[in-house]
């Protein structure tokens, strides 16, 4: 597959009170044409700091990209002036979040925010855009789509304010689709909706995603392979089968054995739990920053951070001890 | 068993519109004639999606908000009208636990002093040194340690601030906790943490939850019985086993279909996806208020009659008209 996003040992670092705080430290990841790819782990592991950085959407001061590349389509985008980046946000990559109301504009209609990105980079006149919009919202499933154009976002539910997001976010057929927790604010029957339509329409415009989600449920439904952030590091990545068949980081196994709905966990009286917290990443020291968490812990773990190594065909995980047991 | 907690045929309306001169122009039923019992030392779960009534309910439950109409007994005795000084020593008996530990704590107390609170306001305690010695011991009971008295809810991570909201609540000894999303706001692994603490001090307390959630699986592992609530009723009320592996209700049945499985191979299950949204609890549907999303919903039945809630299976209630048993 030809990867159409490659971001290399990324590194960002936001300035702080307390000194440089690095959330994301050399984090690697490839997206193919076509690929569905999910970026997991739990807050503060950096997952939302990688997507928000390949978009080059954090506030720089206080974040600042401190080493590596985000290569689109050959471009770096590290590297990019922001002239161009504002071409290629929303034409070539489009990117939703969570919360949909903070997306959007609350003071102008439906069909004016979908309507801008189709001026602005389609060059469609008003009313070729406002014909346009109408078939989005209809594409996203939004019943009258004539009526609900001329709506604004408090009058739509959260569902639906999610669907126009989505519209926004398609209007331009973009390549690439960065998902932040797209259906963590939802209930299930509506999140159901929407991870049912973002399917359909990934099918229908070839696109790709980086689903950015700290549901693992989610991710074994969605992606086609997974990358897991650990206190900003990669510690695992595979193929999403071989992922939950057979993870080897000991933080991934923990991670997954942790769900209430995973294996046999239903008919146990005890959840297994991942000890501790995670660690302060100000105060990180040398060696694994999973190790005070780890019950594998062995000597080597104090002394280096081990290095992400491909333990069979795409499946890369960063453990002494796993890659020593290959 | 003997009922701890028994809600008999309660409705809640809120007024909508109106304010300070004007006259309120509807109200929204946020829950609708639910009779509910809960057991000494049982854990019953409410599922629902938002605005179907369960966190209304959990507060209808403790008299945090009274009710239109109805009956709330609780330890047998009833307590819909009963005065704020009486209610107090049931109060006592009968604690919450909220999803946001952040908001839900004082940010200028410490640990100490918020636990403390309710055993001088209750009088279980009369010194100081006293109310240290429990406080201690209640920290230990949840997983923290003594040294961590002195320290304020921001020193804590998301997890230690929803065990000081525990061990809170368990300070005054109490029966019955309403527990409202208590992992909603937590991480996969912290989240596992607090759930088996909530079921070990069930165990060893003997204590009754009303356990209200959004998260099936959450909700499944805690519960002994399990109701499902959909606009302000309940729709179906089973053992959790029995709800989960052969739930009756088209809206169970859909609700539970949709939840995300944790393994790839099932990716291709069979799945009844809703259409539509909930409707607006300010003007339900007529009949049986699933009828306009329900996929084997009978034209001049469910829209025009309201279904009852009925034992079709021992144990096992469901309101629908088509529900066979």
């Amino acid at each position: 597959m030809k990867p159409l996003l490659r971001v290399e040992d990324l590194a960002v670092a936001f300035d702080t009170e307390g000194g440089e705080l690095v959330a994301v430290d050399g984090v690697s990841i490839a997206v193919g044409e076509g690929e569905a790819v999910g970026l997991v782990g739990e807050s503060g592991c950096g997952k939302s700091v990688t997507s928000l950085a390949v978009m080059r959407l954090l506030p720089e001061p206080p974040a600042r990209i401190v080493r590596g590349r985000i290569l689109f389509e050959d471009e770096d985008l590290a590297a990019a002036p922001e002239a161009r980046l504002r071409a290629i946000r929303g034409q070539k990559v489009a990117m939703i979040f969570q919360e949909p109301m903070t997306a959007l504009n609350p003071v102008l209609t439906v069909g004016v925010q979908i309507g801008e990105g189709l001026r602005q980079h389609r060059g469609l006149t008003a009313a070729a855009a406002r014909k346009e919009s109408i078939v989005l919202l209809a594409q996203v499933g939004i019943p009258a789509p004539e009526e609900r154009i001329d709506a604004y976002p408090h009058q739509l539910s959260g569902g639906m304010r999610q669907r126009v997001m989505i519209a926004t976010a398609l209007a331009c057929r973009p390549k690439l689709l960065l998902a932040d927790e797209p259906t963590t604010a939802l209930d299930v029957t509506i999140q159901a909706q929407i991870l049912a339509l973002l399917a359909t329409l990934r099918r229908e415009l070839s696109m790709s995603l980086l689903l950015v989600t700290h549901d693992l449920g989610v991710v074994a439904d969605v992606v086609d392979r997974v990358v897991v952030m650990y206190a900003g590091k990669v510690v695992e990545e595979a193929e999403v089968r071989a992922l939950f068949a057979g993870p080897r980081h000991p933080y991934t196994r923990g991670l997954l054995r942790s769900v209430p709905g995973f294996g046999d966990n239903a008919g146990k009286k005890r959840l297994p739990t991942i000890r501790g917290v995670v660690p302060d990443l100000r105060t990180l020291g040398s060696g694994c920053r999973f190790r005070d968490r780890c019950d594998e812990r062995i000597a080597r773990c104090d002394e280096a951070e081990p290095p992400l190594v491909e333990l069979a065909a795409g499946h890369r995980v960063a453990c002494f001890v796993a890659a020593g047991g290959a | 068993m003997k009922t701890i907690l028994e809600l008999s045929r309660v409705k809640k309306e809120f007024p909508i519109g109106g304010g300070l001169f004007r006259r309120p122009t509807g109200a929204v039923r946020a829950v609708d004639d639910v009779s509910l019992a809960v057991h000494e030392g049982e854990t019953v779960g409410l599922v629902g999606e938002s605005g179907c009534g369960k966190s209304t309910l959990g507060r209808l439950a403790l008299r945090l908000l009274p009710v239109t109409e109805g009956r709330v007994a609780f330890e047998g005795r009833d307590i819909t009208r009963l005065p704020e000084s009486e209610l107090r020593p049931v109060r006592r008996r009968m604690q919450i636990v909220f999803q946001d530990p952040m908001s839900a704590l004082d940010p200028r107390m410490t640990v100490e002093e918020a636990v403390a609170e309710g055993l001088f306001a209750h009088r279980l305690v009369t010194t100081k040194a006293e109310a240290r010695e429990r406080v201690a011991a209640l920290l230990g009971k949840v997983g923290l340690r003594a040294d961590q008295l002195g320290r304020y809810p921001h020193e804590l991570s998301g997890g230690q601030r929803q065990r000081v909201v525990i061990a809170r609540a368990l300070a005054v000894e109490p029966r019955f906790v309403v527990c409202d999303e208590p992992v909603a706001a937590l991480d996969v692994s912290i989240q596992a943490q607090i759930v088996n603490l909530l079921s070990d001090l069930s165990e060893e307390l003997g204590l009754a939850y009303l356990f209200v959630a959004h998260d099936l699986s959450v909700v499944r592992f805690m519960s002994d019985r399990v109701a499902v609530m959909y606009l302000g009723r309940i729709v179906e009320i089973a053992e959790a086993d029995a709800l989960y592996d052969a739930a009756l209700h088209p809206y169970t049945q859909a609700l539970l279909s949709a939840v995300p499985v944790p393994d790839p191979t099932q990716r291709d299950r069979p799945r009844v996806v809703l259409g539509g949204d909930v409707p607006s609890p300010s003007a339900p549907p007529p009949g049986c208020t699933f009828h306009p999303r329900c996929p084997i919903a009978e034209k001049g039945l469910c829209d025009r009659e309201r279904p009852p809630l009925v034992e079709l299976r021992p144990k096992h209630a469901v309101a629908c008209h088509k529900a066979q048993p």
